[in-house]
């Protein structure tokens, strides 16, 4: 039998925080150790606990000082990590259409130039992909994916883009986003999509959650704009199915 | 219903309250007061709940006009030369403005946010439980943005109450941190220099984050580590080396070393501290800052109880006439004190 995993670091993030740290790198299985003690946590109800947010190796533990303090919480928070994590919880997939290349993918040419390869084959091993929302984070709905194929590993453009639309689709290092709002990125825009993963005022506001499967697959951009004008109407665009 | 109408506004003026709470899994921030002491102080003033939705009033100078009927209001936070019609109006009290007259404010003087709150709070729909301005989400009840100049606010005709002043303790020193998550990323003398220098905060700061000038803080290895989640308070140094306080509005994960974070206690007192101001930083245990915490607590639960009378002016007389409830809330006197706390504001 393997040595059990060492337990994570507990790192104060001020007096009302507590990052739990289980790797320093982007690791699967430190993702997957996050998001199971994400789910302890919810279930465990620890008084004094007012948030969570899993990120790629850490849990991020919001708390009031005044119900619990850092000693105590930290005691909990390492006795949960230590439990056999649970069977993995109801795993979703969504399906998310992209219309890669030209105005909604403007980089998909320089990556495969840069790849050797063209951008054809750059659709195929993106949208061929599994993926999983390892995290939500930076503004609302960016889902941060892993997964993606080691080919299209590519670190981030030098210079910062001040604009990237929304609904874009983007490579960034090893990981793989869907970005719902407009925002600045570095990252390279192989495409868009009409799935919001915010958005106000429909029923889920919030499309993803931090442990979610996805793949993506391809649409012109004549059902691009269709698919966008739906999502304005209120409609998810994006499709569940069982994992 | 009266109406609070902007006469006139600067940038970094925004309605918010206590924030959005229990969605940064999402990355939504919580948004909120930069200085909750303040706000809490303005809306006891009133009688409303502690941290309701108030004006948020950035450095500049601003003017709200009352129509259609006298409008109550409380002015805490950031020190600043405030009139209506000419009669001076005093910081940590309340006040009606009479139908029609205008509460002019000057220039934040030795802080940076002024709150205005309203009798019975500001009306709107709220998003999350939450009324405040988050532009970039496009969230924020009754505008998804910073006020502008012609804006309009709902507010209930002004009750008569007596008008009440507040005492809230002075505090200096050090900003107290704690040092991590990431101080690990970063060399004892770059831990040291940045506790043993002095900092000051840039103009080109915001709701989102403080930029702060001082020496270079350099990093061990490199200024890239893989993103984790933020806090209101975490000191991240990006490549640069020029650290950067996150703030209420900042991005809910981030990417550089976060040598440290300001506690929670301290962090109205850092939003409060004007560009180019010098200031130093403190390390202090976790179990320390959560004391500190506690006392912090403690205050906001003691604002009722340093609520004064004040002696019922001409100022307030005229304003309760436009109020058209003269007479039914003159009872205060405490002329000795109300006058201190006039002069105390200079």
């Amino acid at each position: 039998m393997a040595a059990p995993p060492p337990p994570p670091r507990l790192l104060p993030s001020g007096d009302r925080a507590i990052a739990v740290e289980f790797a320093k790198n982007i690791d699967d299985a430190a993702n997957q150790r996050v998001l199971a003690l994400d789910r302890a946590l919810a279930t465990a109800k620890v008084t004094g606990v007012t948030e969570t947010a899993p990120t790629y190796r850490s849990l991020l533990v919001h708390y009031d000082p005044v119900q619990i303090g850092f000693d105590a919480l930290g005691g909990k928070l390492l006795a949960l990590a230590e439990m056999p994590s649970q069977a993995t919880a109801t795993s979703r997939r969504w399906r998310v259409p992209v219309a890669y290349g030209g105005e909604n993918g403007i980089d998909l040419e320089d990556v495969a130039k840069s790849l050797n390869i063209t951008p054809e084959e750059v659709v195929a091993r993106h949208s061929g992909g599994d993926y999983r929302v390892a995290m939500i984070g930076f503004t609302p709905g960016w889902s941060y994916l892993s997964g993606l194929h080691k080919s299209l590993h590519k670190p981030r453009r030098l210079s910062p883009r001040v604009f990237t639309p929304a609904g874009t689709i983007s490579i960034g290092g090893v990981q793989a986003g869907i970005q719902c709002l407009a925002a600045p990125s570095g990252w390279h825009l192989l495409g868009r999509t009409a799935v919001r993963t915010f958005r106000l005022h429909r029923d889920p506001v919030f499309l993803t959650e931090p442990g979610d499967r996805v793949t993506f697959y391809e649409v012109d951009a004549k059902t691009f704009a269709e698919q966008e004008r739906a999502a304005e109407a209120g409609e998810i665009i994006a499709e569940l199915v069982a994992a | 219903m009266s109406k609070l109408v902007v006469s006139s506004i600067g940038p970094a003026s925004s309605v918010q309250d206590h924030g959005r709470h229990g969605y940064q899994r999402y990355g939504l921030v919580a948004s909120g007061a930069m200085d909750q002491l303040a706000l809490a102080a303005a809306n006891t003033l009133l009688g409303n709940e502690p941290f309701a939705a108030a004006i948020e009033i950035g450095p500049f100078t601003a003017s709200f006009t009352a129509r259609d009927g006298a409008i109550r209001v409380a002015l805490c936070g950031a020190p600043r030369s405030a009139d209506v019609a000419g009669r001076a109006v005093a910081m940590d009290a309340s006040l009606t403005i009479a139908e029609g007259e205008t509460l002019n404010l000057g220039f934040a003087r030795g802080g940076a946010f002024s709150y205005l709150a309203i009798e019975g709070g500001i009306e709107g729909e709220p998003t999350f439980g939450s009324l405040s301005v988050n532009p970039r989400a496009g969230l924020g009840s009754p505008f998804s943005r910073p006020l502008q100049q012609g804006d309009e606010l709902a507010a209930k005709p002004a009750s008569g109450a007596p008008e009440q002043r507040i005492e809230l303790p002075a505090a200096s020193g050090p900003i107290r941190v704690v040092l991590g998550p990431q101080d690990d990323e970063f060399a004892d003398d770059a831990k040291a220099l940045f506790l043993d220098s002095e900092w000051k905060i840039s103009a080109t700061s915001d709701r989102m984050g403080y930029r702060l000038e001082g020496p270079v803080i350099k990093h061990l290895a490199g200024h890239n580590i893989v993103s984790d989640g933020t806090v209101d308070g975490s000191i991240q140094v990006p490549g640069n080396g020029a650290p950067i306080v996150l703030m209420l509005d900042r991005n809910t994960t981030g990417g550089y070393p976060k040598i440290a974070t300001v506690i929670s206690a301290d962090l109205g007192r850092l939003a409060q501290t004007p560009a180019g101001t010098a200031f130093r930083f403190k390390a202090i245990s976790v179990q320390e800052a959560q004391a500190e915490a506690g006392k912090f607590a403690q205050l906001l639960r003691s604002l009722p109880e340093r609520l004064r009378s004040i002696e019922s002016t001409e100022l307030n007389i005229e304003a309760l006439r436009g109020a058209n409830v003269a007479g039914s809330a003159v009872n205060a006197v405490d002329a000795g004190t109300w006058q201190a706390a006039t002069l105390a504001q200079d």
